[in-house]
Parts: structure tokens; C-alpha cells; sequence
């Protein structure tokens, strides 16, 4: 590969996968906001995994060291990104893979439908996977005559409800088992009529459905969660093992990954793979942790792709604050603790990435005015930033990207001259203390400020205005 | 010791009996407070709302009014935790290297209320009497910004006559956010929601905390609802006396 300058990096584009909402972020949570049974499902779930992944994380007495471990390797990787992707090229070609890049969604898709078309096959098995959300695979498969299969059991309730993922690990947070017993009953073939909502049924439903897929499907289709760049080893974390069948029962396996995944050495996975699983499910260690080096001979998959997806990543990596979002390990420990995710719940971010990360990621990727409402939609509480396992600083990427938004007008809003006005008088002492006496006529404004103009009318939806002082603070401290 | 207030802009036009009631327990203390009157607003609301730049003239207001002082106190955890993490970096956006290490420069001098009382002027029992049950909500940027740990607490349990109560779920925030409350105000006022109704499981008549933003949206939500609670600032908690 050479390395020619080729302008600036594209985002991703429109009209394919799932990196953009058709309402803004307040409108979609107004929605959400409204539905009890979401909220009772969204508050019990996100609690049980708080709880769980905290009592976890408190018995590793060295977590904050691996915290800033996980942050210095990835700032690494960020830094010489194109070398350690080479590398990798280069190790999994050797070890017998094919190495496929791809700019964007359009083109990851091709590439994936033509390698399945190849086969030969009109269905693939699917691992759990971000990146195949993102650029929309299943859709493009569909589109070609190939039936995707997630056999991952929350996307594949997803997938049966005809759905949509509302959570990074757990897509079907937003359902409970009466919901989904009534999914599997509507949707799944061959569904014992009698089934009930007990999680262990459910679970069995799910398992002699799938069992038969994972035998007859000669293609699968995973993500990775990490790539080692000096072994060409790629690496997928699971707890349920379905992906485990998935990665090792097929001829052909297909993966597709964001280039941000890539780690330079083996030794990099001591840090991750003890961050990931205390961050994201509580757990100690993973469950099924699996790792494939290209093709071994008579084992396994005899046919090895990787797809490496950009997909406006190479712009994030412009942006030299902005690219943190790239640490991302997607555990989801951010939305779990946030207050604004707890309640709307991950499809009002519009975007497959939802929750503290989905609001820095999603707008980056799509460039920030096509996802202008998601850098707002947090009350800058810092609760993400505590939680995050790599440490990335969400919100200080919230307020640049706020900055992005606000610069990216080509012409002054309301707010604009609002803020400038605003500057300018607190700038000039006297004219604030004018200012000061002014507020006192927001008593004007009807009894406990009911009836101001928007967007001040969105306080008094729910709160009332504090009666102005008789006196400011400067005022008496002048008469004292 | 002679320690200069910043009052915080919503303090001074909206709040002024928490920055009154710091200058009184200061003084009480036997401290002298002074109050630079070129003072007016951080730029936080500017900050993070998008117009750093807008902000840049309010932070160079802010850093040469209070460079001359060796000790500020401002009665909120948000505005000293502007000062500590979004000054410097309003400066460098701007190319203004110098602005920037001022900047650092107050910040290091910069106290939140119960940092001061309890960091620099090494007390906890102020000698306040304040007789009523109490809780006391720890606001986000005074929890994970700048850390105020468990100082206002350590305060508020030598108080005499003080119910202390605690919060449930006390770490979540109020959903205040500046303009996050009327940006997206329906997600502001579930999460105010949410807030109040711990609020009043702990059957306190009295919500404080360290940051007069929040305790402005809090209570507003408890008025709105004639719910019988009222909201305090830690500063007036600390300077009432048996006297007053």
C-alpha cells in the first residue's frame, strides 16, 4: 500500500447503515420519555449492571493503573495507526487470511455480500457485532437474496421483533421476558406454543432454534473486538459461546472491523481483556474469549476474511481531541451509568452507538451537523468519564463537539447573538449590574415565571422560577 | 487570612443570601473577605454551551481580577471547577499560552467553599446550630469534577441541632446542565423527577448542597409540586448561629 495524500478524510455516508436518527434528540426522548414500560425496564436493568460491575471493579486494586494503561495503548495505536494496520495486513495475509479494505459502509458491504455470494450460500450466521449495525449488512445482504441470522440472543430477539438494538451489549435492553416471549412466540420457527416467559425456557427456545442453523450455515459473518497487529490474531468476546460456534462450525468466516480495534502486541490483550469484562457485564473474566490467526489447516473456518471498515474514522483521527472516541472498547459501562441514558433508552440517539459514547462517536462519524442535537443530549454530569475503562473524556469531547456545532454555522442564530450579548455584558461591570436590575422584572414573567418565551419555557415545564432578591449580592456588599 | 470571594455570577443576581452567608461565616471565623467588584461571570454557561470563544473575554476578566490574590472561595463546586479544567484550555483554543498558565496560576488558588474550610483553614465545626432534617444532595461537578469528596458532609455532621439524613442514589444529578434544562428539558425534568422523589423518601425539610445551579433546579421542581421542601445553600447552614 502506498501512502498518497488523498485530501481529507470523508465521513460516513449517507443513506446507508445506521449511524443517524430521522428526529433530533429531544424529540425521540420526549417519546421514550413517555413510555412507563421502557423506563421500568431501561431503570431495573442499567441499576442490576451498575451494581455488578461495580462490586467487580472494587476488588481489583490496580483498576485505575489499568485505566491508564488502556488509555496510554490506545493513544499509541492512534498515534501510528496506518503502520500497525499494515502489520496486521501483513501477519494475517501470512498466516493464510485475506486482508479486504474498506473506505466506508457502501463499500464494507460490497465487499461482504460478494464473498458470501461466492460461497455459494443464501444465509450466514452472524456474531454479535457493532460494525456489521453501523454499515447496515444485514439490510445489504437482504438486499442481495442472503439471509442474515444474529445468533446472538438479544440481537436475535432484535432481529425476530424487527427491532432496532438499543444498548452497545445488551441490544434488547429495553425488553422484558413477557416482551419477549411474545416476540418468540409471533416470530421464531417451529416455537413451542406452550412456551412461557421463565428466562430458562426462553433460553432453551432460542437454542434449539439456532442449533439447527449453526449445522446447516456454511458462512458466518462476526466483528472483532481487538487485532493484534504483530500476530494477525483476531480476537471476539462473548458470554453466551453462540459466537464460539459461529467463529469455528462454518467453511467461510467473514470479519469486519473498525481499523480504530487494531493493538500492536499480544501482551496489549493482558490489559483489555481484564478492563473489558469487569466494565461491561460485571464479570471477572470473560466467558468465551476467541482468538483465530488466519486459516489452520483441517480446523476450523479453511476460508478467513478480514474486512477493515474506515467509515469516517480516518476524519475522527483528525481531529486531535475528538479522536479519544476512537479508545472506545464498547463495553457500554457509559451508558449504564448515565442519567440521561437510564431514561430515554438507546433509540433516541438515533444512531446504533447510543448512550455518553454514541453522543461523541455518532456525530464524529457522520461529521457533527448531521448528528447536531446528540453533543447536548447530557447534562455534562461526568459520570461517563468516571466509569469509561480507557478514561476517555467525555465530557470535554461533548463541549468541543458543542464548539463544532456552534463554529459550523454559517450565519449568527438567535442563540449566537444571545451568547455574544451575553459575553459582552458580563464583560462591562456597569452594564451587568443593569443587567442584574433587569432580571428582577422577570417577576413580569407571571406568578413563578409560568408563561416565558421559549426556549425559557422549557424550564417552566416542570420547575418553577426562583423570585428574584430584592437586592443582589453586590448591591449589599456596596451598602455594607 | 484575607481570602477574596468569587461570587459566582448566579449567586450575586439570584442567590446573594449564600455569598452573603459566606462572608459572614468567614468572618466569623476571624478571616477578612474582600470582594473584587471587577468580577462578574466564569463563562461556564458559554463554555459548555459551544461559544468558547465567546467565553475567552470573560476568562481573561476573570483571571486578571483575581490573579493578585493568594486565596479565592466561591460558594459553588461548578464555577471552581470551570476555573480548575475549562480556563487554560479557553485560552490555549485561543493561542493565548500566557492567558493560559494565569489561568492554572488561580486555579491553584482557587477554593470551593468546603475545600477552604476544611483543606486550608483545617476546621470542621464551624460552631453553626441549624435545627432542622436535613439532606444533602453532592452536585456533579462538585462530586467528579473537582472532588469535593466527603467535606461537606464532615461539615455538615458537626453542626448542632442537624438531622442529617441521607440521600438515596445521591451520586445520580438533578438533570440541571445548564442549558441541558431547557435544551432538552423534558430528559432534565424525568431526571429532576427521579431526584425529588429521593428527596422526599428521606423526609428531610431541607435539601442542601454546594452549588446554588442545582439547588435552583431542585427547587424549583419542589415549589412547583408544593411539596413542603426547601432548598439551602451549605454556606447558609454554616453560618447560622443560635443567635441568628
Amino acid at each position: 500500500m502506498t501512502s498518497t495524500f488523498l485530501g481529507m478524510p470523508t465521513t460516513a455516508p449517507r443513506g446507508v447503515g445506521h449511524l443517524r436518527g430521522d428526529q433530533s434528540f429531544p424529540a425521540a426522548a420526549r417519546r421514550a420519555l413517555a413510555d412507563s414500560q421502557l423506563r421500568r425496564n431501561l431503570g431495573h436493568a442499567t441499576a442490576t449492571i451498575r451494581a455488578k460491575s461495580a462490586a467487580v471493579i472494587a476488588e481489583a486494586p490496580d483498576w485505575q493503573q489499568l485505566r491508564d494503561a488502556g488509555a496510554a495503548i490506545k493513544a499509541d495505536v492512534m498515534a501510528r495507526l496506518p503502520e500497525l494496520l499494515e502489520q496486521l495486513e501483513a501477519a494475517v495475509t501470512a498466516a493464510g487470511g485475506t486482508v479486504h479494505w474498506a473506505a466506508d459502509a457502501v463499500e464494507a458491504n460490497r465487499i461482504v455480500t460478494e464473498l458470501v455470494a461466492a460461497t455459494g450460500s443464501d444465509r450466514v450466521i452472524k456474531v454479535k457485532s457493532m460494525a456489521t449495525q453501523e454499515i447496515g449488512l444485514n439490510e445489504a445482504l437482504e438486499a442481495a437474496g442472503i439471509t442474515p441470522v444474529e445468533t446472538d440472543l438479544a440481537e436475535l430477539i432484535v432481529q425476530l421483533g424487527d427491532d432496532r438494538p438499543s444498548h452497545i451489549l445488551v441490544p434488547a435492553i429495553h425488553r422484558n421476558r413477557a416482551e419477549i416471549r411474545e416476540i418468540f412466540l409471533r416470530e421464531m420457527p417451529g416455537v413451542d406454543p406452550a412456551l412461557t416467559d421463565d428466562p430458562v425456557a426462553l433460553a432453551a427456545a432460542a437454542r434449539r432454534y439456532l442449533r439447527q442453523t449453526f449445522l446447516h450455515t456454511p458462512v458466518a459473518v462476526s466483528g472483532a473486538n481487538f487485532a493484534v497487529a504483530e500476530t494477525g490474531t483476531l480476537v471476539v468476546v462473548e458470554s453466551e459461546g453462540n459466537g464460539r460456534m459461529c467463529l469455528t462450525l462454518p467453511e467461510t468466516l467473514i470479519t469486519v472491523m473498525g481499523v480504530e480495534k487494531v493493538v500492536p502486541t499480544w501482551r496489549d490483550l493482558e490489559v483489555f481483556l481484564q478492563l473489558l469484562p469487569r466494565a461491561s457485564t460485571g464479570e471477572r473474566m470473560n466467558p468465551y474469549t476467541s482468538m483465530w490467526t488466519g486459516v489452520s489447516p483441517g480446523d476450523g473456518p479453511q476460508q478467513v476474511h478480514l474486512v477493515l471498515l474506515d467509515n469516517g474514522r480516518s476524519a475522527v483521527l483528525a481531529d486531535e481531541v475528538g479522536r479519544q472516541a476512537l479508545h472506545c472498547i464498547r463495553c457500554s459501562a457509559c451508558l449504564n451509568v448515565c442519567p440521561v441514558y437510564e431514561r430515554t433508552g438507546g433509540h433516541a440517539y438515533g444512531s446504533v452507538y447510543p448512550g455518553p459514547i454514541g453522543a461523541v462517536l455518532s456525530p464524529q462519524l457522520t461529521g457533527v451537523e448531521e448528528n447536531a442535537s446528540l453533543p447536548y443530549a447530557s447534562s455534562l454530569c461526568g459520570a461517563c468519564y468516571d466509569a469509561c475503562p480507557v478514561k476517555i473524556n467525555i465530557p470535554e469531547l461533548l463541549v468541543h463537539l458543542r464548539a463544532a456545532h456552534v463554529t459550523a454555522q454559517r450565519r449568527p442564530t438567535t442563540e449566537s447573538i444571545a451568547m455574544a450579548a451575553a459575553a459582552y455584558t458580563m464583560d462591562h461591570p456597569a452594564l451587568y449590574a443593569a443587567a442584574q436590575r433587569a432580571a428582577r422584572l422577570t417577576r413580569l414573567a407571571g406568578r413563578r415565571g409560568r408563561g416565558l418565551p421559549p426556549p425559557l419555557s422549557g424550564w417552566t415545564i416542570g420547575r418553577d422560577l426562583p423570585q428574584p432578591p430584592p437586592q443582589t449580592f453586590r448591591e449589599w456588599w456596596a451598602e455594607r | 487570612m484575607r481570602i477574596a470571594l468569587f461570587v459566582t455570577c448566579l449567586a450575586d443576581t439570584l442567590f446573594p443570601e449564600a455569598a452573603k452567608a459566606t462572608v459572614r461565616l468567614l468572618e466569623r471565623l476571624g478571616h477578612q473577605v474582600v470582594f473584587p467588584e471587577e468580577q462578574t461571570c466564569c463563562g461556564q454557561m458559554h463554555v459548555n454551551t459551544g461559544y468558547p470563544d465567546d467565553a475567552l473575554r470573560l476568562v481573561r476578566r476573570h483571571v486578571r481580577t483575581f490573579a493578585p490574590y493568594d486565596v479565592v472561595v466561591a460558594p459553588s463546586g461548578s464555577c471552581v471547577g470551570s476555573v480548575r479544567h475549562q480556563h487554560a484550555m479557553v485560552a490555549r483554543r485561543a493561542g493565548d499560552e500566557r492567558l493560559a498558565s494565569l489561568a492554572e496560576e488561580v486555579a491553584r488558588h482557587t477554593y470551593e467553599l468546603s475545600e477552604l474550610l476544611v483543606d486550608v483553614l483545617g476546621v470542621t465545626d464551624v460552631g453553626a446550630y441549624y435545627p432542622h432534617r436535613t439532606t444533602y444532595h453532592p452536585t456533579c461537578h462538585s462530586l467528579r469534577m473537582i472532588r469535593v469528596g466527603d467535606r461537606p458532609l464532615r461539615l455538615l455532621r458537626e453542626v448542632r441541632g442537624l438531622d442529617l439524613v441521607e440521600l438515596p442514589q445521591a451520586e445520580q444529578c438533578c438533570g440541571f446542565g445548564g442549558t441541558f434544562a431547557v435544551k432538552n428539558a423534558d430528559t432534565s425534568t424525568a431526571m429532576l423527577a427521579d431526584k425529588m422523589r429521593h428527596v422526599l423518601a428521606t423526609g428531610a425539610d431541607v435539601c442542601t448542597a454546594g452549588d446554588a445551579s442545582c439547588l435552583m433546579h431542585i427547587g424549583g421542581g419542589l415549589s412547583r409540586l408544593r411539596a413542603g421542601v426547601r432548598t439551602v445553600h451549605l454556606a447558609e447552614i454554616l453560618a447560622s448561629t443560635e443567635a441568628s
